[in-house]
């Protein structure tokens, strides 16, 4: 197997398996920037995951070939709206964010499947006949080695959250509002003080992360699991949050770890054929993320600056 | 004057009600007869001897993981990994008892020590990575989860299986079924785990209201840097809080691999006691009295739901959204102290 075909064989799917992380990391990192701790990451793309197929489900023949575009829209604003949930409580409630997470964790895949069994009479939903499919990007597929392995092939999803990573870097770092967002964040007394609204800056941060973690499940769904089920979201919202981590609480980084996690699922998933690769028994390829996360965390990265205010509820007055 | 003691009973209190009372309202929504719906509910935990028993089953490993997240708590720091402590703890207790062959009382607390062995050693790697290099225990236990249900899927596979779903039973030297037990509750699945589970309660709250260890591992929790003046070695203390905590949800997997199932399989997903465990410390306020009966509540809910399709025809996942408001409604104790004291002050 040459160069070339390698890399035409590792970097589609491990674009294609980074898309809902990358959505999701996004969401986190507005959140976290604000200084809400998102733990809830996996809860927020269930609910995703969970509309973008009963959608998908129910209204395949009213939109169909836009079904699936429709579909994460409108798994976007639920999730966004289902969010406020974490907002009001680790916010207006002053709860401890770690824990209120957990519960929207609890709560979505609750919602999710008591919903499933409730409107089709079982605990898993059938297949979407509208997902996604793999289309090539006209004129960029046709440039010699870089369009097979980059434009070939793949889903245009994959291309939307990389745009969006930078979307939210200029957010963040270039306008006024991510400046504001940012310094609530890092010290909401001093933010305060200079008239800005913490508690609004935090909600809109909150429901910014609804949004993008809804997105990141729907794409998952419409793209890898097709269906909705109890395991259909197992465990990707707490990779994303790790991309949070990894990346530094920066959009681009969150993108970058994404990418990276998705380049060791695909790994995982296509071993098998690289010769290389082949002898490694896959639980090593099915490990290697997480053990690699931790190492990053203890190692490379060194000390992370979270943002300074992280996961502490603003109590105005206090100091 | 309203004292720490009381909302701490009354907010745990509250909340079960609030969540008990929106799961009626779910129930009324989607056109079940909430009434019926408890009944069936309440008729699966204790309806008979034999739900009694798998109730006490069920509250054996919960008890386990609740004591561990409680445990950790103390210290300040978030034990998101019994998970998969309880992984672990579980292969080891398993991966002893078929291997092994000796008397019971050498053999069973032999695989038990294994199982609390194990998740002490997955408790430690986050407090080590914590203490000496302030990375945070949550984002590694996370990813440790995985760790384990990975590692323990191919372990199963191609160590302890030829290739299989799922290892022989353990030997009977290893077990801790009881025939007596079983016999008198109509063979449910209840074990003897339950007399350790309970054991263990009774040492946390010995260690942590009665020892010098305890005391240092709550100051810590309270206030690092006070701590760390006061000459107590921060840590020392992170790492041993965690250790400890790995240790009591490693036992909650050989519950299940000695008592419950006598063997370990190939898990598709997460056993969810170690998230369950976060619920039941939560619940109760991470003190070792709190958590037994916290872990008996969830443990009949969780029993009790698997009856309600069946008589009431409502789904069981109404019992993981009646879990996850008793949740929000713990962690925004602080609104439902302010209505506490606005209900009294009006009242006077």
């Amino acid at each position: 197997m040459g160069f070339v075909e390698l890399l035409q064989s590792i970097i589609p799917p491990a674009l294609f398996f980074s898309a809902p992380l990358i959505f999701t990391a996004l969401g986190g990192v507005f959140s976290e920037r604000s200084g809400v701790v998102n733990i809830g990451l996996e809860g927020l793309m269930v609910m995703g995951a969970f509309v973008g197929i009963v959608f998908n489900l129910t209204f395949a023949d009213v939109f169909g070939v836009w079904t699936p575009w429709i579909s994460i829209i409108i798994a976007t604003i639920i999730s966004a709206i289902f969010s406020i949930i974490h907002a009001v409580a680790s916010v207006s409630f002053r709860a401890n964010q770690v824990v209120s997470g957990v519960a929207i964790n609890f709560l979505a895949l609750g919602l999710g499947v008591f919903l499933t069994k409730q409107w089709f009479g079982k605990g898993q939903t059938d297949m979407v006949s509208q997902p996604f499919y793999t289309t090539d990007i006209p004129i960029l597929a046709n440039i010699p080695i870089i369009g097979p392995i980059l434009f070939q092939n793949i889903y245009v999803s994959s291309y939307l959250a990389i745009i969006l990573a930078f979307v939210a870097w200029f957010i963040l770092y270039k306008t006024p509002f991510g400046l504001r967002l940012r310094a609530v964040g890092e010290h909401p007394m001093a933010a305060d003080t200079n008239g800005i609204n913490v508690s609004k800056m935090r909600y809109i941060a909150v429901i910014v992360s609804g949004a993008m973690g809804g997105l990141g499940g729907s794409v998952f769904a419409l793209t890898i699991a097709l269906n909705f089920s109890h395991a259909t979201i197992v465990g990707q919202g707490f990779m994303a949050l790790a991309a949070v981590i990894f990346g530094k609480w920066h959009p681009l980084g969150a993108m970058g770890a994404a990418l990276f996690f998705g380049f060791a699922q695909s790994l995982s998933v296509i071993g098998g054929g690289i010769p290389l690769l082949a002898d490694v028994p896959q639980v090593f390829l099915l490990i290697a993320p997480y053990v690699l996360t931790i190492l990053a965390l203890a190692g490379f990265i060194g000390r992370a600056e979270a943002p300074r205010a992280n996961g502490e509820p603003y109590i105005k007055g206090s100091r | 004057m309203t004292s720490n003691k009381m909302f701490n009973i009354l907010v745990p209190l509250i909340s079960v009600f609030i969540g008990l009372f929106a799961g009626a309202i779910i129930m009324l929504i989607f056109g079940y007869n909430p009434i019926d719906g408890y009944v069936a509910l309440w008729q699966g935990a204790f309806g008979d001897l034999y739900f009694i028993g798998e109730t006490v089953r069920q509250v054996t490993p919960l008890l386990l993981t609740g004591l561990a997240v409680a445990f950790a708590f103390r210290a300040g720091l978030f034990n998101i990994g019994a998970e998969g402590q309880v992984i672990v703890g579980w292969l080891a207790a398993v991966w002893i008892g078929i291997s092994m062959d000796a008397p019971i009382y050498i053999h069973l607390p032999i695989a038990i020590i294994a199982a609390a062995l194990a998740g002490a050693l997955w408790g430690f790697i986050p407090g080590l990575l914590k203490a000496s290099l302030g990375v945070h225990e949550v984002i590694v236990t996370i990813m440790l989860n995985y760790v384990a249900l990975y590692s323990s899927n191919a372990i199963v596979r191609s160590v302890l299986s030829d290739n299989e779903d799922k290892t022989e039973n353990v030997a009977a030297s290893a077990s801790l079924a009881s025939e007596w037990l079983q016999g008198l509750t109509y063979f449910s699945r209840i074990h003897y785990g339950i007399l350790i589970a309970l054991l263990i309660a009774i040492l946390m709250w010995f260690i942590i209201e009665r020892t010098t260890i305890g005391y240092e591992l709550k100051s810590v929790g309270f206030n690092q840097h006070a701590s760390k003046y006061a000459g107590m070695s921060v840590k020392r203390n992170i790492i041993l809080a965690m250790v400890i905590s790995g240790a009591f949800a490693g036992l909650a997997g050989s519950m299940e691999g000695l008592g419950t199932f006598q063997h370990i399989t190939v898990q598709n997903g997460f056993t969810n006691l170690g998230f369950d465990g976060i619920a039941v410390a939560l619940l109760g306020a991470n003190t070792a009295i709190g958590v037994v009966l916290a872990a008996f509540l969830f443990g009949a809910l969780k029993v009790g739901a698997l009856n309600m399709p069946t008589e009431a025809g409502v789904p069981t996942e109404l019992v993981d959204i009646i879990i996850a408001l008793i949740i929000f409604s713990i962690a925004s104790s602080y609104i439902i102290r302010l209505l506490i004291l606005r209900f009294k002050k009006e009242g006077k």
